[in-house]
């Protein structure tokens, strides 16, 4: 007899729920050692941390206005690991998004009727995304460059690109010089819903359903799963591999775009400093916990989104750093990760000659 | 000349900590471990170093708690990978988010209450350039020596990272891991032990790359010092085909880029700084895509074949 360690075929449905629920109470129980050895009440800190992110309703709505950013670009990070695409710029794709949807805004208000404006600059928001993403999707299925690097570079080049216009030629005449651009036209608002929380959330859960469906209910979907198991095994079932991964890359970076439209559109109404809080790394975090399931990233979200706002509040009533929901955001994803021996594997007790049978690493 | 030597000089102080990382990290790989949590670990090698150097003065002190640091945190990253069998890209980002968060928190915590606890703005001990006196006035050699003691280390740390990786047993039992671990294993290498050994000694040296440059290169802490240098030395590692000696071309290459970009701006350019600070970006994205074409091309592979994977050994 001895100990035998497989790969699952399926994760088990059980374990896809428990796991991130343990890492979750796990990354409390670390951050709350952490507290305590800096002299602070991890009880008092937890506490406020809630009531600051749902104890009433404007903080709600606030924990929401993150929530939404988090969501879209969640469901995009999604789409992208499910294919081993491993797409880390959507930071980047966010923020050339809101460039590119500001650019919409200011500039094409003077002559387009204004019914027409807030599509055109989600449309054009979107396919700003989209062609983000689209660079190191091509480099990938082209020539094979390491998409992990190429995404992450092009988030600086964005970032940069968008700081040169707001304190340069974009820069509001009639700001004091406050680095931003004017405000937008008012037909360029994305309408808001209750408190800050706008149209976006809407359009965030519809999009999760959507994604799910094309992913589980379609035959697209269906190929995509095969290419994200095996490219070859989708190369010898006759799956165009490589138009279907630029395809839906293509997509990933349109739905973070949708968050940066959102951002410019919905919260700041104009393009400043501060139009990405990290969302796009902290999308990573919410697709891995979701255990890349899109109707579990808005839950996943609204979470992470409570770790920030509630992370504000702690920096308020309790003299804490304002990162402590970052850290605590970045510490659950150890025990999620330790966890991947227990969905992913299956630890079994076993005779020589099923191991013999069964063996072989990936 | 005298401007060829302020620049090949100022290229080797930003190449410094690039080559510290581009060595570590070349290690890990060759173990077959691709550890993507450079950029975090290398903020806390800045930040805990420049907090020691702070409160005790001591410049000593101060390396060694940076490369406890990043020892610890790349031992994180070996467990999850190696024990837990976690996916390698993951659990790099995971030590990056991490330690990006717990960076900028002890950056706004473990300050003096004077500076309301921030440890932005205040100075420290530092590493001083050497004075190599008459000799230090020859150009060019005078680049290589009016420098501090961390770039004097890697004149030392390139040869013998080169030495140990090609002209030793371990060093071969290493790149054997990371080609093929279950051969490896059979020869009787250690492979779960070499993993964690080597992922680990990459997590210190990283480290030390980050504390070069709170402790040199630019004294002091600000949040995002490294400006996204971990991730540069991943396009580094492959640039320099995963062997230590090629390290120092790709340093040289952004390090001059850092110090070209310093000098366009010193010297009043009307081009925007928001452009001058895309250039190391562009330029990685620029080196990836060349040398991977070159790769395809030639029909060479420098990566070692396991890289990336997880090695599951069947018990007997």
């Amino acid at each position: 007899m001895s100990i035998l360690i497989e790969k699952r075929k399926n994760i088990s449905r059980p374990a896809q729920v428990l796991v991130p629920a343990a890492s979750f109470l796990a990354s409390l129980v670390l951050t709350g050692v952490l507290l305590l050895a800096f002299g602070a009440d991890p009880f008092a800190t937890y506490r406020a941390m809630f009531r600051g992110a749902f104890g009433s309703g404007r903080a709600f709505t606030e924990t929401l206005v993150k929530a939404i950013p988090l969501i879209l670009t969640g469901l995009g990070v999604a789409l992208a690991f499910k294919l081993r695409f491993w797409n880390i710029g959507a930071e980047g794709q966010l923020t050339l998004a809101g460039v590119a949807a500001s650019w919409v805004a200011i500039f094409w208000g003077r002559w387009m009727p204004s019914f027409l404006l807030l599509p055109a600059v989600i449309l054009v928001g979107c396919l700003a995304g989209a062609a983000w993403a689209g660079i190191p999707a091509l480099l990938k299925t082209r020539l094979k460059v390491d998409e992990t690097l190429v995404t992450l570079m092009l988030n600086y080049v964005a970032i940069l690109f968008s700081e040169f216009l707001y304190y340069g030629p974009w820069r509001d005449p009639k700001g004091y010089g406050f680095p931003g651009t004017e405000p937008f036209p008012e037909a360029a608002w994305m309408p808001r819903i209750a408190g800050r929380a706008h149209l976006g959330l809407v359009f965030g859960l519809v999009l999760a359903l959507i994604l799910w469906f094309v992913i589980n209910r379609t035959r697209w979907g269906f190929e995509l799963k095969i290419i994200g198991a095996s490219p070859q095994a989708a190369r010898y079932q006759g799956i165009a591999v490589e138009r279907n991964v630029v395809l839906a890359i293509l997509l990933s970076g349109a739905l973070c775009g949708l968050a940066g439209v959102g951002e410019v559109t919905g919260i700041s109404r104009r393009l400043q400093q501060g139009l990405s809080l990290g969302y796009g790394y902290t999308a990573i975090i919410v697709a891995w916990m979701a255990q890349l399931n899109p109707l579990a990233v808005p839950f996943v979200a609204v979470l992470m989104a409570a770790l920030l706002v509630g992370g504000d509040q702690v920096q308020m009533m309790m003299g804490l750093p304002a990162s402590m929901g970052i850290l605590m955001q970045g510490m659950i994803l150890f025990p999620l990760l330790a966890g991947s021996l227990f969905t992913e594997y299956r630890i079994r007790r076993t005779g020589r000659h099923a191991a013999a049978d069964a063996g072989g690493a990936e | 000349m005298d401007l060829i030597t302020s620049i090949l000089a100022i290229t080797l102080r930003a190449g410094t900590s690039l080559v510290y990382a581009t060595v570590g990290e070349t290690y890990t790989e060759r173990a077959g471990i691709l550890n993507l949590g450079l950029e975090g670990i290398m903020l806390m090698g800045a930040v805990s170093s420049f907090a020691v150097v702070y409160y005790s003065g001591s410049l000593v002190l101060a390396l060694l708690t940076a490369v406890a640091v990043g020892g610890l945190l790349s031992l994180i990253h070996a467990f999850l990978t190696v024990t837990m069998r976690a996916n390698q890209v993951v659990s790099g980002l995971a030590i990056t988010l991490f330690g990006t968060g717990f960076a900028s928190f002890l950056g706004q915590r473990l300050g003096p209450v004077s500076n309301g606890r921030y440890l932005v703005g205040l100075t420290g001990p530092r590493f001083a350039p050497i004075d190599a006196g008459a000799l230090g006035r020859i150009p060019v050699l005078g680049a290589l020596l009016n420098q501090d003691i961390l770039t004097y280390g890697i004149y030392l740390l390139i040869p013998l990272a080169w030495f140990y990786l090609y002209r030793t047993r371990n060093g071969l039992w290493l790149r054997a891991v990371g080609e093929n671990p279950r051969t490896a294993d059979a020869m009787g290498v250690p492979v779960f032990r070499a993993k964690y050994l080597y992922t680990v000694l990459g997590g210190m040296l990283t480290a030390l790359g980050g504390a070069h440059l709170s402790l040199a290169y630019t004294p002091g802490w600000s949040e995002n010092i490294t400006g996204g240098r971990g991730w540069i030395v991943i396009a580094l590692v492959i640039f320099s085909m995963w062997n230590p000696a090629r390290a120092i071309t790709g340093a040289l290459i952004f390090g001059g880029i850092n110090a070209v970009q310093f000098r366009l701006q010193a010297s009043g350019t009307n081009i925007p700084a928001g452009f001058l600070n895309m250039l190391p970006y562009i330029a990685t994205i620029a080196v990836l895509v060349a040398i991977t074409w070159w790769e395809t091309l030639s029909k060479r592979v420098g990566a070692p074949a396991s890289l990336g994977t997880s090695y599951m050994r069947e018990d007997k």
